[in-house]
């Protein structure tokens, strides 16, 4: 899942200073379960929003709206008849959903609401966690399912730092050593032997290095 | 009476069922005096008011809001009074933040036999609010 934050209200209203109706776009799938930018906190956004802009002395027109998913236009047709009505819209998707709706509507100004963060995973009640870097050549398997390229603060592919301490990473020590959890892992399921092999530089032409990426899939293609 | 050519501050409490509501009940049996600036809401439990909530209440003007729990350990739904307290933290920051002061919102943890405590709460947060003046949302109003 796509983890992101709410922008600071004072961040957003300096963005659409200038607007005088404004459109509020929630996105309803990963934004929504990380509680960044689903209809609720859209909703809250908005309050917000009024009330900081009453208080300039310069009312808001806000619509609200929360479509399914902001990075499919399919979902972003349904965003036509308010975003018309609108001078602006600010986007509460991820930078993704954020730059679909800038494409689908060319000529209006369309705005972050969220900080968007990383893919990762639900730890506990409102604790997100960082797991998947996207370099787009995955080496899970031979670590483990653990990946040291994202977990591991040096990226290292063969065994962990000095500064290690079985337990925590020397980076910041409210993260578990990448390396040790590998190491136990992989002990656990009886595959210490994949810690002999070198494992060679890390193949990065598959990421983002080289600009944005883009995936054709012949099969799946009409 | 409120006059209606002087501003006087206009207080929402949401009370929980299982205490400060039962202590603002109790205050009035023992005929305990305590400000008319304050209008009670009843809730179940202080787990159940939503952000929402309070935030709609500044928006539409009021002056100032007052969450009154149990004592924490005492919840009836075990933990309602706590989640409330994260949330009315959060919302005195936002309120910060938006302009129109985080000190109008206030949590206070009481038991139903605390109609003192509930009078002496309620009180406070008129003078604290009376203080700080009207909610600048407010319309047509000055201090």
């Amino acid at each position: 899942m796509i983890v992101a934050t709410p922008k600071p209200v004072t961040e957003v209203k300096n963005l659409i200073a200038r607007h005088g109706k404004v459109l509020f776009v929630g996105c309803g799938t990963c934004v929504t379960v990380c509680l960044a930018g689903g209809e609720r906190e859209v909703g809250i956004a908005s309050y917000a929003m009024r009330m900081a802009r009453k208080i300039e002395g310069k009312p808001l027109e806000l619509t609200q709206v929360t479509i399914e998913r902001q990075c499919e236009n399919e979902f972003i047709k349904d965003l036509a008849e308010p975003a018309a009505k609108a001078d602006a819209i600010v986007s509460f998707g991820c930078g993704a959903g954020v730059q679909a709706i800038a494409e689908r509507f060319p000529n209006k100004p369309v705005y972050a609401g969220l900080n968007t963060q990383f893919l990762g995973i639900l730890e506990e009640q409102a604790v997100w966690t960082e797991k998947c870097l996207g370099c787009g050549d995955c080496m899970l398997a031979q670590f483990g399912g653990i990946c040291p390229v994202t977990r591991c603060a040096k990226r290292l592919l063969n065994g962990p730092c000095g500064g290690s301490t079985e337990k925590q990473c020397e980076v910041d020590d409210g993260r578990p050593c990448a390396w040790q959890l590998i190491f136990t892992r992989l002990k656990n399921i009886n595959q210490l032997d994949h810690l002999e092999a070198i494992v060679p530089p890390k193949d990065w032409r598959p990421a983002w290095h080289a600009g944005a990426r883009k995936i054709v899939r012949k099969e799946h293609r009409v | 009476m409120i006059q209606s050519n002087q501003w006087e501050p206009e207080i929402i409490a949401f009370c929980c069922n299982y205490c400060a509501y039962a202590a603002a009940d109790l205050a009035g049996s023992k005929r305990m005096q305590y400000p008319v600036n304050v209008r009670i809401i009843h809730t179940p439990c202080t787990g159940k008011i939503e952000m929402e909530h309070i935030l709609e209440a500044f928006e539409k003007g009021i002056d100032g809001v007052l969450v009154a729990g149990c004592l924490e350990g005492g919840c009836h739904f075990l933990e309602g009074n706590l989640r409330a307290r994260k949330r009315t933290d959060r919302i005195r920051e936002m309120l910060d933040e938006i302009g129109v002061g985080g000190e109008r919102l206030k949590m206070v943890n009481l038991s139903a036999a605390e109609a003192p405590t509930f009078v002496a709460r309620v009180k406070e947060i008129v003078e604290t609010v009376r203080a700080l003046g009207p909610n600048p949302l407010r319309e047509g109003v000055k201090a």
